[in-house]
């Protein structure tokens, strides 16, 4: 009898952990940016090339940033609901527009509406390097404090806002104003 | 039918040359071989997060291509090899690192196989002992002993003892 059971167990082990291999996306990494200061950048405004911005200038309030192209195609998926997460109020969405040309990125908010606060330029992608970019459109939740809280690989559709960056972003909220 | 059916195909690839594209630097090998060579060795132990079965070394990716001319400027700089691998870990993490780094969440990975093998002869020899265990020692009847050694003295060229 065990000699038969013993194979069986171990089969069943196997396909139990290739199981939850299977569920797991491979693209999806853990950053390990989490819960530290949000690196330091001063960028050119995509709006207005002549002024630039800083995260200094976001300091006190909880923001995201959102890193997007004009080339990214994620990007326009997620694009039209920004802008309603945008007009909700709930929290400013800055850009970061990684390696790209400005007339492309321009052109882009023309049609599409703008849903960002202000758009930092990252040309060469070297700020991008810095944030642990890997794949935009990549969503950032920054604290009051400047610390990164939490990070959203691929395109911010309604249920992972809902799910994942309204909880982080409220529950930030409610310990800034307690303090 | 079939030429009708080549337009829309020509029409994209004359489109193509509009589409919108990332921008890309061409890319610089430095003018130091040093350098490069160094480049070269670094970039063959760490991986393109863009698409994770390349090595940097290897990989076409934009992102491949940028941290390449990172790391360049990094030993311009003169930083060694050591701190350009922890820049880059603290951005992107250890999943860069193609060799896994010896910690704790790593050891399984690390030392499993060999706790595997020493199971494996463990259970070798186990099973080896309890065969020969198994096997009763019997002793030759006088007529079996009589036979093996009528058989041994037909062999050519052996003395019977």
């Amino acid at each position: 009898m065990l000699r038969y059971l013993i194979p069986l167990a171990i089969f069943l082990t196997l396909a139990v952990f290739l199981a939850i291999g299977l569920t797991r996306d491979p693209h999806e990494l853990k950053s390990v940016l989490i819960n530290k200061p949000a690196p330091e950048f001063r960028l050119p405004q995509l709006k207005a090339a002549d002024k630039t911005i800083s995260n200094e200038d976001m300091r006190g309030k909880v923001w995201l940033l959102n890193v997007w192209a004009s080339w990214c195609v994620a990007c326009r998926e997620e694009h039209p609901y920004l802008i309603k997460y945008a007009q909700s109020g709930v929290v400013p969405i800055y850009g970061l527009n990684y390696k790209d040309r400005r007339e492309d990125a321009l052109a882009t908010l023309d049609e599409l509406g703008d849903p960002y606060t202000a758009s930092a330029v990252d040309f060469d992608g070297r700020v991008g390097i810095d944030f642990g970019v890997y794949g935009a459109p990549e969503t950032y939740v920054i604290d009051q404090g400047g610390t990164i809280r939490f990070k959203y690989v691929g395109p911010m559709m309604p249920d992972v806002w809902k799910e994942k960056i309204l909880p982080v972003v409220q529950e930030l909220n409610r310990q800034g104003t307690s303090k | 039918m079939t030429r009708l059916r080549l337009v829309p195909i020509l029409l994209i690839c004359l489109l193509a040359p509009f589409a919108k594209a990332q921008v890309q630097e061409e890319e610089v090998p430095s003018d130091d071989p040093v350098i490069e060579q160094r480049l070269q060795n670094l970039s063959r132990e760490l991986r393109c997060l863009q698409c994770q079965n390349q090595t940097l070394a290897d990989s076409p990716a934009g992102l491949a291509a940028d941290l390449r001319r990172e790391i360049r400027v990094q030993m311009k700089a003169g930083k060694s090899d050591k701190e350009v691998v922890a820049f880059l870990t603290q951005r992107y993490g250890d999943f860069i690192l193609y060799k896994p780094r010896v910690t704790f969440t790593t050891y399984l990975l690390w030392f499993g196989p060999f706790v595997l093998l020493l199971g494996g002869l463990y259970l070798l020899f186990t099973y080896i002992k309890q065969r020969r265990d198994s096997i009763p020692e019997k002793p030759l009847s006088a007529d079996e002993r009589r036979r093996a050694e009528e058989l041994l003295a037909s062999l050519p060229g052996k003395e019977t003892p």
